[in-house]
């Protein structure tokens, strides 16, 4: 039997496809129960490859036959090696390339909706990480809403839609993720947005994002407009696309909300979550489709594979939006808060510009889940 | 501390380092010492997992200049 070699974007496609996948997850068993590759049909075995140096007949009877089984480690090297162990087995043996590392960096563009006048939005779902970007498309231009950090991502699908990238926006400063939205806006000649109030210690140029700060997108001028909606950090603003979408950053997810500790400020942060989320988000339509930055788990994903819901829909069924008693709200988004990020402080520091670590110092502060939501 | 194998793990990548390392450990007596210099950062996490499974102890640990060395008596 030969060894096969799967891309994460055939993974994706599974997941995306909610079909069936057998995950074979050599690594240990705490980066396992840390962070996975989820999908809504997928099952596991956690068996760290140094359990396997002797050979892999123990656990075969646990490898079923009827369905495909690929190998997951960090980085490919194991899995290989386990792969390999499989086909001398004669087993098939598949591996990921690149292990849970490429998974994290890879970004499926999937189209939302249609737009005023022939413009579109494409949402970029981050699968490994949780995270979320989006372009506006209308004629000619583009805007791009949270970039992570693979910038060729979005300037190559720019150049396959014909459009130039104009205006460049953060909903607040990061600190899961790496931005890309500077170095887009630097390579492209773009506008670069950012909230000022999170951008008190940054060492770049940046273009104030302000409340009511508006562009217009392409001949049909879709309207990106911006509200300041601030709690997961106190510069968080959202954006109303096309009088359509409301893009929420890291405020309300589809099942969760933003959690105000990020930077260091939940006790003060939580009455400006509480009047956002409580206050200025009920002033708007409950028929806008909630877009939010991230998805935290695999059961925020729509069956095409998006991660969007109509806001009167969240106001309904999110617990974060339905906790009537505003000290029991405290407590719920400032007490037995999940574990932070991993490296989430040196992140900010990143994308405040302070330090520039190398792609793969990048790529270590980034691994695991993203964790900015409290449930 | 005084060591009775020596192995030399670095520059090399998952899964290298606990391949030769349990390899070298096959090659030693219950309550004898392995020191293993690895660089992989991955390494730092698998290679205690793995000790701990086969029932090895790590008597210590010492990162300099981006080399880990690890002392592990076998069980």
């Amino acid at each position: 039997m030969s060894v096969l070699k799967w891309s994460a974007a055939e993974v994706a496609k599974k997941v995306i496809n909610n079909e069936e996948l057998f995950i074979l997850d050599v690594r240990n068993a705490d980066a396992f129960e840390d962070w996975k590759i989820d999908g809504h049909k997928f099952e596991y075995l956690n068996i760290p490859y140094f359990e396997l140096l002797d050979g892999v007949e123990d656990i075969l009877p646990k490898i079923p036959t009827d369905k495909d089984v690929l190998v997951v480690c960090a980085k490919e090297g194991s899995s290989l090696m386990v792969a390999e162990m499989l086909s001398e087995a004669g087993r098939t043996g598949a591996y990921l390339a690149g292990g849970m590392k490429t998974w994290s960096e890879y970004l499926e563009p999937i189209k939302v909706g249609d737009l005023t006048g022939g413009g579109e939005l494409y949402q970029f779902v981050r699968l490994g990480k949780g995270c979320l970007s989006y372009m506006v498309i209308s004629e000619g231009e583009a805007a791009i809403i949270d970039a992570v950090r693979f910038t060729d991502t979005f300037t190559s699908f720019a150049e396959e839609k014909n459009v130039n990238i104009k205006y460049v926006f953060d909903t607040h400063l990061h600190a899961d993720h790496i931005s890309g939205g500077r170095h887009i806006a630097a390579t492209t000649g773009a506008t670069y947005y950012l909230p000022p109030k999170d951008a008190e210690e940054v060492v770049f140029d940046y273009t104030p994002l302000l409340d009511g700060t508006t562009v217009q997108v392409g001949a049909s001028k879709i309207d990106v407009g911006a509200i300041y909606s601030p709690g997961h950090t106190i510069g968080s603003t959202s954006f109303v696309v096309d009088s359509k979408y409301l893009l929420t950053g890291d405020i309300l997810f589809i099942d969760s909300i933003g959690r105000p500790d990020l930077a260091g400020l939940a006790e003060d942060w939580v009455g400006d979550l509480r009047e956002t989320l409580y206050k200025r988000y009920r002033e708007l339509s409950n028929d806008l489709i909630v877009l939010p930055a991230h998805f935290m788990i695999i059961d925020e994903l729509n069956e095409d594979g998006t991660v969007a819901k109509h806001l009167g829909q969240l106001f309904a069924e999110n617990h974060g939006l339905n906790i009537k008693d505003e000290a029991e709200f405290r407590s719920v988004v400032t007490e037995h808060l999940p574990p932070q990020p991993n490296a989430y402080q040196d992140i900010r520091q990143v994308n405040m510009g302070k330090i520039t670590p190398t792609q793969e110092e990048q790529t270590e502060m980034e691994i695991g889940p993203n964790r900015c939501a409290v449930r | 501390m005084k060591s009775t194998l020596q192995l030399d793990a670095k520059g090399l990548s998952c899964p290298m380092p606990i391949v030769k390392t349990k390899k070298a450990i096959d090659t030693l007596a219950s309550g004898e010492i392995l020191e293993v210099q690895v660089t992989d950062k991955g390494a730092l996490a698998d290679i205690p997992a793995w000790a701990k499974a086969g029932g090895h102890i790590i008597l210590d640990k010492a990162e300099d200049a981006g080399v880990i060395t690890f002392f592990i008596q076998k069980a």
